[in-house]
This record gives C-alpha cells, structure tokens and sequence, in this order.
C-alpha cells in the first residue's frame, strides 16, 4: 500500500455498480450450476429411492409412485396434493405386484429419523423397514439398522385394519424390551428406546393415515 | 502481502504455506466447525476437504481477479457473496455426484459460507496478489486443510467403528470404541494430533537453537 497517497473517495455509483456486477455474474454462476447438475441430481434422487425400496422389497425390479388421497389412487406428478400421501408400488418382471412402500418419519433422539416400510396388503402385514435418514448416536440409536431382535419386529407387524376400513385395528406401539405380546407391538432395542419408539410412531401414524386410503383402491395399483 | 522486510515467497514456499507453516486446522487452528463435525470418518473427511478446497479456489481467484475494482468499502460483501455463489455450486455438484455423501455431509455444506478460513485467505491474501500467486496460495491452504481432515477422519474411523474407508480392518470380535465418532472424539484427536505438531515444531526448533527466532504473521 502506498501511504503517501490520499485515500480517493469512492462515489456511491461504484459501490452499487460493482456490488451489481458481482452479484449478476454470480447469478449466472448459480443458476447454470443448477440446469447443469439437474439431470444428474434427479437421476441420483430416483437411483436412491428404488434401491431403498427394492430392498425393503425383495424380488422387485421396478417401482411406480402414487399419491393416496381422500378421492383415490393417482400417479404422482409435482407437487404433493394436501391430504396426500406418497406411496411407491413395486412391481417384478412380470408385472405383478410385489407390495407396497411407504416413508414413515418421527423424531428420534437426535433428529427426524425416517425409515420406509414395505406392506403386504394380502395380509395387511409390515413386511420389512429400511432406515432412510437418521442422525441418531453412532453405537446405540443407529442400531435400528443392525439389531436382528429389532429388525424380527418387521417380519409381519400387524396393520390391519378395523372392519369400517377407516381406522388401523390396532394402533402400532413400541413396548419396552422384551414385553412384546400381540403383532402389532414392537419390541423396543434394550438401551435404544427412544430410536425405537420413534420407529414404531412414524408408522403408526403412516400406515394410520394411508392405509384407509390405500387399501379400498388397491385394484388400481395392481392394473398399473 | 507487503509487509517491510518480508521477502516474497516462491511459488512453492506459497504452496507449502497452507500444507505445512500455516496449516489452516494443525497451525491456525481455523475452521474447527466442520473440522469437528464431519470427521467422523475417511470419507466424510475428503469429500468436506475436497468441497472446502474448491470453494476456496475458485473464490480466492476471482476475489482476485477483480481485486482492482472491487471498492474497499463493499468489499466483505462482495467477498460474501463471491464465496456463498460457490458454496451453492459445490453443493449442486455433491448431490449430482453423490447422494450419499451429500446426506452424511448435512447442513455443513452449506455452512462452508462461513468458514473463517475462506473468508480470511479472500481478505488477506486474494485482494492482495495477483492470481497465480493467489491459486498456488489457495491450493496450499485447500489441500492442508483436507489433510487436516483426513488426519483427523481417518484415526476416527479406525478407532470408533473398526474401519477404514468402510472397509472392516480388524474382524469381528473388533469392539468399536464408538466416543471416537462421537462428538468428545473430535476433540481428542484434535488435541492429539496438535500433541504431535507442536512436539515436533519444538523439537526443531531446539535443533536450531541459537539461531534468531523467525517471527510468523498469521493471515
């Protein structure tokens, strides 16, 4: 720096003009970095989501999404409709219905923990859980994921529901380790409650709130 | 940076600031948020390294660019907004690459707009130098940064789950030793690893002892 100079005035117009320069180009910046990278995201978003559900659903090749609302099953498309609930149809090759997907969420002991489920709704049974996103302590909570005692609970959790088809027979509960005693209970991870508990209220208030939706509609699924 | 008496630095000396004298998370100490927060393991720690080291490049550079025009008045706000225009291309091209790095990196992605280390090579060194000088500087400083990271990541990993680039390491009967990749883990190591630099620095300086005592100005 030259000390000897006077420091020169800057006028107004050069303050705006360069903070408008700067902030146009960096406009251009953000907005091709995002046309650029979209295809790929999306692309990654949809890889993501099939592998989940194919592995909550095994023997399925391809998968189809559709919104359950109070007037019916329709394909997905934009935004969610209010009332609505996402659910994801997997298919194998021949085309049949393998079963049905859907997110459940609750908040654990750290975060959101998100998990999807698989329906069989021959039985009216969860058939299986997969975690989608949780931040739960390493060790402990993230054993939702591993425990095979916890994991059993998903073999066929009870979801029926009651014969007016408007409400679950029985409402889905996690109960304290080792104290399981009807299928729609979970048997909470010794140590892990509130990760389990968390579970166990993310899918009873899905399945509460899809399956009345879903289970009249089903026929349409199938045919898809 | 035109302090009297200092001499200008080569290039390479310029490169090795960052890695080695002036390591922004072993020397400086900067930018300890992430530092701590995503080092849980080897990944983490490179893919966080790896988006650090391009933001500070890319916006160190062009910080420099327009060092000339840019007023002295509105220039932090258009350092600001130089850096957070990268920092949301960095984040479109992780979620583009990898979701799965994207989800465990989390909100400290985004948060790279604030990291004290990029704001402070803009101020200190990129509005002063020409652009080479200031890539050379930011490469430096990026990939020191990154090895920070890793240094930290990788002993999380091995010690608090067993593993090494999620590869198990020492079998089953391997009891993790999970405060590791808990957050406390984050600062033993840290101390750790500022243990070992310091005992080295000393130890070299005491080999030199008797010798006038180089006095460092920190960016």
């Amino acid at each position: 720096m030259n000390a000897t100079a006077a420091p020169a005035l800057t006028s107004s117009k050069a303050m705006i003009l360069t903070l408008g320069l700067v902030a146009t180009l960096c406009g251009i910046l953000i907005v091709s970095a995002y046309q650029g990278t979209l295809a790929a995201v999306t692309a990654n978003k949809r890889i993501a989501l099939e592998r989940a559900v194919f592995k909550v659903i095994p023997g399925a090749t391809g998968m189809k999404e559709f919104v359950a609302t109070t007037s019916g099953i329709v394909p997905a498309s934009g935004a969610l409709p209010a009332g609505g609930v996402k659910v994801y149809a997997a298919y194998d090759q021949s085309g049949t219905l393998r079963g049905i997907a859907a997110e459940a969420a609750a908040t654990g002991y750290a975060d959101l923990v998100r998990v999807l489920y698989a329906y069989d709704p021959a039985r009216q049974v969860i058939t299986g859980i997969g975690v989608i996103s949780m931040r739960e302590t390493p060790g402990i909570g993230d054993k939702i994921q591993t425990d095979a005692a916890f994991l059993k609970n998903f073999q066929a959790l009870d979801v029926s529901l009651a014969p007016d088809m408007k409400a679950l027979a029985n409402a889905v509960k996690t109960v304290k380790h080792g104290a399981k005693q009807h299928p729609w209970e979970i048997d909470a991870i010794s140590g892990a409650t509130v990760t389990s508990k968390a579970v166990g209220k993310g899918i009873n208030d899905s399945a509460r709130r899809l399956l009345p939706l879903l289970l009249p509609n089903l026929e349409k699924l199938k045919g898809a | 940076m035109a302090i009297p008496g200092q001499k200008q630095l080569t290039h390479l000396e310029e490169f090795m600031e960052g890695i080695w004298k002036q390591n922004p998370v072993f020397v400086m100490v900067l930018g300890m948020c992430p530092t701590l927060a995503v080092s849980v393991s080897a990944v983490n720690s490179l893919s966080m390294g790896l988006a650090t080291a391009f933001v500070l490049v890319c916006s160190t550079l062009l910080v420099s660019l327009i060092r000339k025009l840019v007023p002295k008045e509105v220039r932090i706000a258009t350092y600001i907004v130089i850096i957070a225009t990268f920092v949301t291309v960095v984040d479109y091209l992780i979620q583009a690459i990898s979701l799965t790095v994207y989800e465990a990196l989390g909100a400290f992605i985004q948060l790279i707009v604030v990291n004290c280390i990029i704001l402070g090579r803009a101020e200190a060194h990129a509005s002063k130098n020409p652009p080479l000088r200031t890539v050379i500087n930011a490469l430096g400083m990026g990939i020191g940064f990154t090895i920070g990271l890793f240094a930290l990541g990788s002993v999380r990993e091995i010690l608090g789950a067993g593993k090494l680039f999620g590869i198990p390491l020492f079998g089953p009967d391997f009891q993790p030793w999970v405060v590791m990749v808990l957050p406390p883990g984050g600062f033993f190591v840290l101390g750790a690893w500022l243990l070992l630099f310091n005992w080295l620095d000393s130890r070299k300086s005491g080999v030199a002892r008797g010798e006038p005592v180089e006095g460092r100005v920190h960016g």
